[in-house]
């Protein structure tokens, strides 16, 4: 009796044991969603519950963020700006990877070693002289300037995260090809690209996730309204002064994270697997 | 197909330019080149020329539209008489060592709940990685809605559960309870990386020899002690090293919670360097703060370069 019961009492004190964790990773979400859907007599009322809901929900929060605010500009230039700038990565990375991991050339290994040290420098060390750069190629608050910059965080990225994965194609499926008659870009294209589709996959969701979630060069190289991105436009045009807020604000912070939470609940193996093969930043 | 190669191979007179091409581009040493151009002038164009520039602005008084001149080490000199510098240098360290310290040992705990045999096992796995997704400018607002000083929910919860004398600490109004609330925030979006990673690691450690040294009558701590940590070491050095590059360099959360306030108390190098080099203009000064991270980088690459990736391959 003692033995048939004891591996399940093992099971659920290790799931107990879980609870702090999951419960620090969600409260605050659980906690942002139900300030963005309480009415504003229950949010400020300093004697009311705050972990419920007691006075009915209300959507106003999300209305007055819709129709009062930008924020549908704000978010179309972080799609925008995040497909351009993922996209071109992708492209340059996919075949800088390729060359890395496959081909015999002058300066292979210092590029390498290259890649790999741009991959480590955080954007908080280049955001000054690249907002002069940004300004003397006339892109001073536009977005098409974080199209332009968000590339040299994202290409050091996809470079290596793919890399790993051109390496784990076997050279003779390839030299098969070339055997054949195929050229190496057509060997590239239509064997190695097809085999690699998880990394590619993978490498486009990381892009695009650090590249939706990316803040200081935002903040620093945009300002007005028609060109800032999500995270931008919700950290600093939502909060006016003393006016109580905090309903749009973090209406405003749910509805900012949505895209990446639709890619996430869909994709969840490939970030799991993409942040053990490297996925740092 | 093996027609056009024939084609290529036996060329009849002079072979069409297309083709040339063609041949050219199947040869490594061309080819190569050819691949890693983009990158390269990307990097060498919106990286190292910006380096340079960061040096030179660092060792000049430029300030915002005017021209700037070279005015040797006195940046880094002021700098060091500052007291807000001074502030800030004192806490990316504190910030930094007692973050990654807490995301290590969360993140080792975690991980071994996370490799037994659970229910719902994908879905624990989407909640714990779940605050590394979200842009972390958005939910560290949510934080700063639990630290607000009149409707704190954590306070609420402590005075609720008598921990806390009410009305509970001003969190973001005291210098060192900011700084716990900007630590306890970074550690709530690293500590997922520092779990999934190790997770990988513990996956990877064979099964043989944990039932080996349990055969020999060892109890689960010394399993631990022996076997799980010496073989988590290559892969804790990684992430370690990787977290404390991106912890020092951290912005979002200390500008969206505390703006480096009280007082400088939570200010880290590149909040600082925002302010001196954006809002008030002093170009050279914050190019000199935001330079600091690159000793930390230097570092960092070095030691990945030299232990960590030796041991990889």
């Amino acid at each position: 009796m003692a033995v048939a019961r004891r591996p399940l009492l093992r099971k659920t004190l290790l799931h107990v044991g879980l609870v702090p964790f999951l419960l620090f990773a969600l409260f605050p979400f659980y906690h942002m969603t139900l300030t963005s859907l309480k009415q504003d007599r229950e949010l400020y009322d300093r004697h009311a519950v705050p972990l419920i809901i007691r006075q009915g929900p209300t959507l106003e929060h999300y209305a007055k963020l819709l129709q009062e605010t930008e924020f549908l500009t704000w978010t179309k230039n972080s799609l925008l700006v995040t497909a351009l700038a993922t996209g071109a990565s992708l492209l340059i990375g996919t075949v800088a990877a390729y060359a890395l991991a496959r081909l015999k050339f002058f300066g292979v290994g210092s590029f390498g070693t290259g890649i790999f040290v741009t991959y480590l420098v955080p954007t908080t060390l280049l955001f000054l002289p690249l907002a002069q750069v940004v300004n003397w190629l006339g892109l001073g608050d536009s977005k098409w300037a974080l199209v332009l910059t968000y590339p040299t965080f994202l290409v050091p990225f996809c470079t290596w995260l793919l890399m790993g994965y051109f390496r784990t194609v076997p050279k003779e499926v390839e030299e098969c090809a070339m055997v054949d008659g195929a050229t190496r870009i057509q060997a590239l294209w239509r064997i190695v690209l097809p085999i690699a589709v998880p990394g590619l996959v993978c490498a486009a969701l990381f892009a695009f996730t650090l590249s939706w979630n990316e803040f200081i060069y935002a903040l620093t190289f945009t300002s007005s309204s028609e060109q800032i991105t999500a995270s931008v436009g919700v950290t600093s045009e939502l909060i006016r002064g003393d006016i109580y807020f905090w309903g749009e604000l973090m209406a405003g912070a749910i509805l900012g994270s949505v895209p990446i939470v639709i890619l996430y609940v869909f994709f969840l193996d490939y970030y799991v697997s993409g942040l053990t093969a490297g996925a740092i930043k | 197909m093996a027609v056009r190669v024939e084609e290529i191979r036996v060329p009849r007179g002079r072979p069409r330019l297309a083709d040339r091409v063609r041949g050219w581009l199947d040869r490594e040493a061309i080819l190569g080149p050819v691949f890693v151009t983009p990158a390269l002038l990307l990097l060498l164009l919106l990286v190292a020329y910006p380096f340079l520039m960061a040096l030179y602005f660092s060792l000049s008084n430029a300030f915002i539209g005017r021209p700037s001149q070279f005015i040797g080490i006195q940046n880094f000199i002021k700098l060091w008489e500052s007291d807000a510098f001074r502030q800030t240098f004192q806490n990316a360290f504190v910030f930094t060592g007692i973050a990654v310290l807490f995301k290590v040992v969360l993140g080792i705990a975690l991980a071994l709940l996370l490799n037994q045999q659970l229910w719902f096992k994908r879905l624990i796995r989407g909640v714990v990685l779940l605050p590394w997704v979200i842009p972390t400018a958005l939910s560290t607002l949510g934080w700063w809605w639990m630290f607000n000083s009149l409707y704190s929910v954590v306070n609420w919860t402590g005075i609720a559960l008598g921990i806390m004398d009410p009305p509970g600490p001003n969190w973001l109004g005291q210098k060192y309870y900011a700084m716990a609330a900007v630590i306890v925030v970074n550690i709530w979006r690293g500590l997922p990386f520092f779990a999934i990673t190790i997770l990988a690691a513990l996956v990877a450690i064979p099964r043989e020899l944990y039932e080996a040294a349990e055969a020999d009558g060892a109890g689960a701590n010394a399993r631990f002690w022996h076997i799980t940590l010496p073989l988590l070491k290559p892969v804790l050095a990684v992430v370690v090293l990787f977290s404390t590059i991106f912890t020092f360099s951290d912005f979002n959360i200390v500008y969206v919670l505390t703006r480096g306030g009280p007082v400088n108390s939570t200010h880290l190098f590149a909040t600082l360097s925002r302010v001196v080099g954006i809002d008030t203009g002093r170009i050279g000064e914050g190019a000199a703060i935001s330079l600091y991270l690159f000793p930390i980088l230097v570092f960092v690459v070095w030691a990945q370069l030299r232990f960590v990736r030796k041991q990889a391959y």
